[in-house]
């Protein structure tokens, strides 16, 4: 090897080198090394122990200094290491700069010009594993006869020890789940939506039923929204009447919904969690800014799970989840997360990102996060682009039927949310619900699927 | 990008805080330089021929895990890939991936046109502008070289983007080549059996290519290959399938080739990854039309989000289009920039004392909607923009950043009472809950407006009567 190749692969020596070759040969640390002063470095002769380097120590040595100092002293740090390992009697392959090396030719970046090969050279490709601290929690949804409720069968959600749908990495048990809604009144709806329920948009029953049979919803959610007080003013007690009637009429596990009036959830989902003892739903939801203690008590007093609804915030996820653990002393495996589902289009990537941090941090061994998660993906509709009949902007091109855009839109909504961590989705309209279904089944195995041959797709698109 | 502190990019600078690149200080400048928020370009002094070395140095410390590649040329060139992260929020993805829309050589020249011009001239407005759709690939489904040769001819002549050369066959690619060789088209593709032909072609024309194996190791064999012959700008194709499980070991492909070049520092694989949603149509091509929208609309979604850096499309309906190119947009999205704006009272038009006062928050997008709704139907008014901490309507009146106290903060601070005469505040649809208490707290008359701004004009038909 030239004097000139050596130096340019010692100079791309970095962190993930030194990481990437103390896991190669299964050395946790090495000790006896200390940095004086700016970038001294002193070995203490071999000692039995062996050499050690703290995570600190490199990235101190790589942040400190001059970048060439830095490498230089780095590249000699691997001199020496490569010395007290031979003398641990790790075999033959000393790690030397050839080792280290980026596998890019760097003389072909120094030295452009074309040399045809005659064969493929042949590599092998590697990837790391992702390795994580802390599953998700599972939460069961729904309690048959033999566990005090009236349910067919119950319906589990989280449990993961991996980031959504990479199987490779660790087990996936369950899949995410869908919710229908539904209204204990005719309220108004995007056309696209509409038609699919005019019919039993009187009667919550009749709603429920039509949701589980023909759009085959794995849950309902019955949202007691008359309660608001600028709506209709239900009273607590007459309105969980509608929850009595969606038990009856169907036997999937449900989510109870309050109207969002942070006054009058409160004393409307302690009543309608009274009334549903021992079903083991999902009472949503327990919110910062109303009295999430008397709500969480009603759920965990009558046997359910409870939703902590936060407004994009981790740190207030956090907090809410913290409060409900600590306070109403929630159990651990019956609480869900809601960290609020904006729109495509409208804050999408903020609810993204939020909920992408959330399961990463969870997954990292952060313990007040790994709960599943649930996303009101009914939100898409909330988008113009889903329901309007065409665009307001005369300089727009054509939006194209919204017949066809508003059912894409939940789905676009839905399915990158599947992708940052979501469990279970509150959706609504028949055609989302199935493609979200089929597509989060097949990304984890499944579906078998039509197989096809692409060699030659170039041809046959 | 191999580089973390300031001061290892500080180094390299010249260090004579000539504020040229519009930082205070040389050290400011590299911070920019860190977290790609500038260019080293920028810096005027070490472009001189006395700083060659250290321009050099900071070219390679700078650059980003993921190689960029320039495909076309003038105003419509496309940057694909340059991404230095996994997960957004860790810096941001950087090059929105391209989307190309497929046109064949065995179709019609009039077909060919409209598809052509329809995707040269589509726009939608958004948050402030326009998205735009950004290539053309060109499919040759004759393998026959004189028929794509004149497929790309009829294509260079209606449009400007960028192109994209389709075949396996290296004559037919030839071809193409030899009609747009001034335009630096992307070739698709070589392969295991193609692959000497094609870097023949790719050395004489100087131009990016694609390189396609569903297999990684044959992948990464290619890869390596072409870099030993020296050619460096190159794309991977891992293979796009449509369904079932053939999807779910696509979604692996794609995660496990970025994973393996940006967190394990695999140099083989530290290229961009192109998606191909149009294969999709090899499954729902006798299936009816919206089978067919959600097909490549699965493709669509997981490759823009994990990990494609260039797309590929087929069907150009237009309900296909426009979540795709919101989605693009919201997942590269600057997650460090704040998209919110100033909070104050705007003039939409010439209002006078007479036109309404309308109201709403400093989420960006809310903003740019409600002013574009306002503008474009000439509705004369005032826009009282009340600082909501840069979240929507919906949410802030649920989580409480907007009410009747800050509403009425805004009312005072910007004087919105003095501009008018009929003392009446419009509220947005979507907080009517504080309508009641916000009449109590700024003693005014307040009117819910509708729930989406678009149906402004025909409120301000029914519910406004301007009295002169």
């Amino acid at each position: 090897m030239s004097e000139e190749d050596k130096e340019i692969k010692d100079l791309s020596l970095n962190l993930k080198d030194i990481q990437n070759m103390l896991e190669k040969y299964g050395v946790e640390a090495l000790k006896g090394i200390t940095i004086e002063g700016d970038l001294e470095i002193d070995v203490e002769p071999y000692s039995g122990g062996g050499v050690s380097i703290t995570p600190e120590m490199i990235q101190s040595m790589i942040v400190a200094n001059e970048a060439k100092q830095a490498v230089y002293h780095i590249s000699n740090l691997f001199k020496m290491f490569g010395l007290s390992l031979s003398q641990q009697g790790i075999p033959a392959t000393t790690p030397t700069s050839a080792s280290i090396q980026s596998p890019v030719a760097k003389e072909a970046i120094l030295k452009p010009g074309f040399r045809p090969l005659e064969k493929l050279i042949e590599r092998k490709f590697n990837v790391s594993k992702d390795e994580w601290k802390l599953r998700v929690e599972e939460i069961t949804l729904g309690a048959t006869k033999a566990d005090g409720g009236t349910r067919g069968h119950v319906i589990k959600i989280g449990g993961e020890a991996a980031l959504p749908f990479y199987s490779w990495d660790g087990a996936i048990p369950n899949r995410p789940v869908v919710t229908l809604d539904v209204f204990d009144m005719p309220i108004s709806l995007a056309k696209a939506v509409k038609v699919h329920y005019e019919d039993v948009m009187q009667d919550p029953g009749d709603w429920a039923r039509k949701a589980v049979k023909e759009y085959k919803a794995d849950m309902v959610t019955i949202h007691l929204i008359s309660t608001d007080p600028l709506i209709k003013d239900t009273p607590a007690k007459e309105a969980v009447k509608a929850v009595e009637e969606v038990l009856q009429a169907v036997d999937v596990p449900i989510v109870i919904g309050g109207s969002g009036n942070p006054e009058k959830d409160p004393e409307v989902l302690e009543k309608a969690a009274e009334v549903a003892e021992g079903e083991r739903c999902l009472i949503a939801s327990a919110n910062k800014d109303m009295d999430w203690e008397r709500i969480g008590n009603a759920a965990k007093k009558y046997g359910h799970n409870i939703l902590s609804w936060t407004q994009l915030d981790m740190n207030n996820q956090r907090e809410l989840n913290r409060k409900l653990l600590k306070v109403v002393e929630m159990p651990r495996d019956r609480i869900v997360m809601d960290p609020t589902t904006a729109a495509l289009g409208y804050g999408l990537d903020y609810a993204y990102t939020n909920m992408e941090r959330i399961r990463l941090a969870a997954l990292g061994g952060d313990d007040e996060l790994n709960f599943p998660m649930s996303s009101g993906t009914t939100n898409a509709w909330g988008a113009r682009e889903a329901w309007m009949k065409e665009s307001p902007m005369p300089e727009d091109s054509d939006w194209g039927t919204r017949d066809f855009r508003g059912p894409l839109w939940e789905i676009y909504t839905g399915l990158p949310l599947a992708l940052a961590g979501v469990n279970l989705f509150m959706m609504m309209h028949p055609l989302s619900v199935r493609v979200l279904k089929e597509t989060t089944q097949a990304l984890l195995g499944m579906i078998e699927g039509e197989k096809v041959d692409i060699s030659n797709w170039i041809k046959e698109v | 990008m191999k580089v973390q502190s300031p001061l290892e990019v500080y180094n390299y600078l010249p260090g004579t805080n000539c504020k040229e690149c519009g930082e205070e200080t040389c050290m400011a400048f590299a911070s920019k330089l860190i977290d790609r928020s500038k260019s080293l370009d920028l810096c005027k002094e070490i472009l001189d021929d006395s700083y060659k070395e250290e321009y050099e140095k900071l070219k390679e410390m700078l650059s980003p895990e993921i190689k960029e590649i320039i495909i076309g040329i003038g105003d419509k060139a496309v940057h694909v890939g340059g991404e230095d992260v996994l997960y957004r929020h860790q810096l941001t993805f950087y090059n929105q991936p391209p989307f190309a829309y497929d046109v064949t050589d065995v179709m019609d020249e009039k077909e060919i046109t409209e598809r052509v011009n329809f995707v040269s001239n589509y726009k939608k407005f958004y948050v402030g502008s326009f998205l735009r759709l950004d290539m053309i690939a060109i499919r040759s489904v004759s393998d026959d070289p004189k028929k794509f040769a004149e497929c790309v001819k009829k294509v260079k002549d209606l449009t400007e983007l960028p192109l994209i050369l389709m075949s396996f066959n290296p004559d037919v690619l030839e071809a193409g080549l030899e009609v747009v060789k001034d335009k630096r088209p992307l070739v698709y593709a070589a392969n295991e059996d193609n692959w000497q032909r094609v870097a023949e072609l790719i050395d004489k024309y100087k131009v990016p290519v694609v390189l396609f194996s569903p297999d990684l190791d044959k992948l990464a064999s290619l890869a390596k290959t072409f870099v030993e012959m020296g050619m460096n700008e190159l794309i991977l194709d891992p293979g796009t399938y449509p369904s079932g499980k053939q999807l779910m070991s696509t979604f692996e492909r794609f995660i496990k080739l970025r994973r393996s070049a940006i967190k394990d520092g695999n140099k083989d694989v530290a290229f961009p990854i192109i998606g191909i949603p149009a294969i999709a149509s090899l499954v729902s091509k006798g299936k009816d039309e919206l089978e067919q929208a959600i097909s490549e609309s699965i493709l669509t979604i997981l490759e823009t989000i994990k990990y494609g850096d260039l797309l590929v499309f087929h069907n150009i309906a237009p309900y296909v289009i426009l979540p795709a190119i919101h989605l693009r947009f919201n997942i590269y999205t600057d997650p460090r920039s704040p998209v919110r704006v100033e909070p104050g009272l705007f003039e939409m038009g010439t209002p006078d004392e007479n036109s309404p006062l309308f109201l709403t928050t400093n989420f960006a997008l809310t903003y740019f909607t409600v002013k574009s709704d306002l503008e474009s139907n000439n509705i004369n008014s005032y826009l009282l923009v009340v600082d909501s901490d840069g979240i929507c309507v919906e949410a802030s009146v649920a989580g409480g950043q907007l009410n009747p106290g800050k509403i009425k903060e805004a009312i005072e601070a910007t004087k919105a009472k003095e501009k008018i005469k009929h003392n009446t505040l419009v509220l947005p649809g979507l907080a009517a809950r504080l309508s009641g208490s916000t009449e109590d707290e700024t003693g005014m008359k307040v009117l819910v407006g509708p729930t989406d701004s678009g149906r402004i004009a025909k409120w301000i038909e029914d519910h406004w009567q301007t009295k002169a």
